[in-house]
């Protein structure tokens, strides 16, 4: 039998509605018991969390892991490292591979790839459709069967409604969400910044809010209809959120994830950085009075978790004009850290609620295990220490990958260790 | 304003620029004009310096501007022009400007279809830089020209009604003058369907409207731009008939406008399109003087530019 105590740290747990000082004695992989000195036994390890926040492992919803196929901008070890790095314990990357994880022996291949290096749980999200060309099906039972916790074609919007309404009804067999890109390529498809003042100054082709409005107001519609589970990923504008909102109030099966840099940064940033492409990503950043709206949906509990996007890009892609580089920033090493600093220390958000949003949220969101440490859950457990300052700097990034608009940002707070089932994940 | 000199490496945009240094830049360009007035068109004042024009799409008019402007300078000037250059055969950007420093230029004029490149190629480069037009976002040159023919005419700035009309979303003309206009003092307005209008156009400085009546009201300036209606996305606009019938400027909708008005246009121009032609070569028309000076703000701009580079020497 295997046990570890981790003790003296605050708890800070949103699944169980926990934040107390509290030890959690691990047995097996799982948690044992809570409480106030508890100890190990004969046998057992100790490690000291005095000063330190215990959470459930944190979750990011929304990753591209880029194996199979674009291995030299991640690749699953480089990644799961990143996310390791970060103090996230577990990660869903997206199809949106080469080639696209729209079956079976996709899935499989990536899940033992990452059971081979064991630094983080990997949730592979599987196609909507095949090829992810938005036209038919994928076989979505037989990537459930092989472990796909999700569909989505991320990367691309699910244009037809037809086929939207398809997938809303038929994963339902499955129990499994549908995560939609939600943005409507009929409307300034063209575009490489938000549509507004900032582009009007910059004369690049704008990408209008309403894009992704149209979409979210036309997946809300099919929802009515349909029933089942719906996921806006990376939401970025008011508009979208306040139908997230009163769709939420109707009881629909309606979730959806912000990123961190649509929390703290705007268009103005592209002309500030003097049209540096680590400010161009997808959604692109918005105006100023979308970030409020997110921040306010953060408050209210509309939005249901925070996910970096967290899509890596070689240096020689992103050092090219502004129109012509890719789409997407890092965020895996990133994102705790400025939720602390930027968030919670901000007075933004609670620590409790930054946790929420990290962990518990993204877990029922996608109906998986984690989010909690309640005696007999998977013991999954991130420690972080909220006062140490640290600058970002990309050198250390455990990613293959460098793009990110936050290099040199003096943050306060970072990832100490995770825990997988009760075991310290090592880097070194 | 006399004791202000230029300190700038680049030109890459009007936004950057205070109204001293826009004046020192149309005040150096009057110096410069009568350089092409003579029998003999040369001064040796960049003599052993090298520019290279770098064209990453076509163009003509500005083009030969700056290679008459630097040849009337003494400079030695090298062209690169899409055809030839090594982005076709896809060398990237970067490795482009890498190339181009390693030759040691003192000034680079750089066109391309992307907003931000001469911002990029700027910090690659110890060359002096300047924008020759960058996507739809700033051509500073033509800016400065366009307000060196104003001031001529007008004298300055100050109240006075601009009017600016076409595409204003797709046009980097527009850009770099109404900031200019705006930093000295002018009143402008941008007008032009409301189809080819940006989101966000206020942000520019200037007022806008949607009619060209409303435009041409009590003007002192109007600059007519060039439509490009087969650029357009297809829901901009259906026909070049009619735009000529709501935007098209002709002899009796010029009347609104003051009586002294200047008519102008960057060129090239769609003549029955956005501009009849016996108002374009009618006696408002300041067009042809529009090309003239742009020589002599070149060399302005040329001037102000190596001299950085002389004292950092």
């Amino acid at each position: 039998m295997e046990r570890l105590l981790i003790q003296g740290g605050r708890l800070v747990d949103p699944g169980q509605g926990v934040d107390d000082r509290l030890d959690i004695l691990i047995e097996d992989g799982r948690v044992e018991r809570i409480g106030k000195g508890l100890k190990a036994g004969r046998g057992g390890e100790t490690v000291e969390a005095e000063g330190l926040i215990v959470a459930p492992g944190l979750i990011d919803m929304h990753v591209h892991l880029r194996e199979p196929g674009q291995e030299y901008k991640e690749t699953i070890e480089s990644g799961t490292r990143a996310a390791a790095a970060g103090g996230f314990t577990a990660v869903a990357c997206m199809p949106n591979t080469q080639p696209p994880n729209d079956s079976r022996p996709v899935t499989e291949a990536i899940l033992k790839e990452a059971n081979r290096h064991g630094y983080a749980r990997v949730y592979p999200i599987g196609a909507i459709s095949k090829g992810q060309k938005g036209e038919r099906l994928a076989e979505v039972g037989e990537m459930v069967r092989a472990g796909v916790v999700a569909i989505s074609d991320d990367g691309w919007p699910v244009m037809s409604p037809e086929l939207m309404r398809s997938a809303l009804l038929y994963a339902q067999h499955f129990g499994v969400p549908v995560i939609q890109h939600a943005e409507d390529l009929g409307l300034g498809a063209d575009g490489v910044m938000h549509e507004g003042e900032w582009s009007a100054r910059l004369g690049l082709p704008g990408l209008p809010g309403a894009a992704e409005d149209l979409m979210v107001a036309r997946d809300i519609l099919l929802l009515e209809q349909t029933g089942g589970r719906y996921h806006v990923a990376h939401l970025s504008t008011a508009r979208s959120l306040e139908l997230v909102r009163e769709g939420k109030s109707r009881d629909l099966g309606l979730t959806c994830e912000v990123t961190p840099h649509h929390l703290l940064l705007t268009d103005r940033e592209v002309a500030d950085s003097d049209f540096s492409t680590q400010t161009k990503m997808k959604p692109p950043l918005r105006s100023e009075s979308d970030r409020l709206a997110l921040i306010a949906g953060l408050q209210d509990g509309t939005v249901d978790a925070i996910a970096s996007d967290h899509a890596p890009h070689h240096a020689d892609e992103k050092d090219v004009e502004f129109s012509a580089a890719p789409f997407g920033i890092v965020g895996l090493e990133t994102t705790l850290a400025l939720g602390l600093d930027r968030l919670v220390r901000a007075d933004l958000v609670s620590l409790y609620r930054l946790v929420e949003l990290l962990s518990t949220g993204p877990a029922r969101a996608l109906g998986i295990e984690g989010g909690r440490l309640a005696p007999g859950d998977v013991a999954d457990v991130t420690l972080f220490d909220t006062e140490p300052r640290r600058m970002v700097s990309p050198k250390r990034f455990q990613s293959r990958s460098r793009n990110t608009p936050f290099l040199g940002w003096r943050l306060r707070g970072r990832p100490v260790a995770t825990f997988l089932a009760g075991r310290r994940v090592e880097l070194s | 304003m006399t004791e202000l000199s230029w300190t700038r490496k680049d030109l890459l945009g009007i936004a950057d620029l205070s109204a001293a240094e826009i004046q020192l830049l149309l005040d150096t360009a009057e110096s410069f004009r009568e350089v092409s007035l003579r029998p003999i068109k040369k001064v040796p004042t960049l003599r052993g310096r090298t520019v290279v024009n770098l064209f990453f799409e076509p163009s003509t008019r500005t083009r030969s501007s700056f290679e008459i402007a630097e040849k009337r300078l003494s400079a030695d000037s090298l062209n690169f022009s899409s055809a030839t250059s090594g982005l076709v055969k896809g060398e990237s950007l970067v490795d482009t400007a890498l190339n181009l420093q390693a030759m040691s230029p003192d000034l680079i004029v750089i066109r391309h279809g992307h907003p931000g490149v001469p911002h990029m190629l700027a910090k690659r480069v110890a060359a002096g830089v300047i924008n020759a037009g960058d996507g739809a976002h700033e051509h500073p040159t033509q800016a400065l020209l366009d307000a060196f023919t104003i001031r001529q005419h007008k004298g300055g700035f100050e109240g006075l009604k601009v009017s600016i009309v076409g595409d204003i979303e797709h046009s980097r003309v527009v850009r770099s003058n109404v900031l200019l206009l705006h930093k000295l003092g002018a009143e402008v307005t941008v007008a032009g369907p409301r189809t080819m209008m940006p989101v966000g156009v206020e942000a520019l400085g200037a007022r806008a409207v949607y009619s060209l009546r409303e435009a041409l009201e009590g003007a002192d300036v109007v600059m007519m731009l060039r439509v490009q209606l087969e650029r357009q996305s297809q829901a901009a606009f259906p026909s070049a008939r009619e735009y000529f019938e709501l935007f098209g400027l002709t002899q009796a909708r010029l009347k609104a406008a003051k009586r002294d008005v200047i008519l102008m246009h960057p060129g090239p121009m769609n003549r029955g399109i956005e501009i009849a032609s016996d108002v374009a070569d009618g006696r408002y028309s300041v067009i042809l003087e529009q090309v003239a000076n742009g020589v002599a703000v070149r060399m302005a701009v040329l001037y102000l530019l190596s001299g950085v580079h002389r004292e950092a020497e």
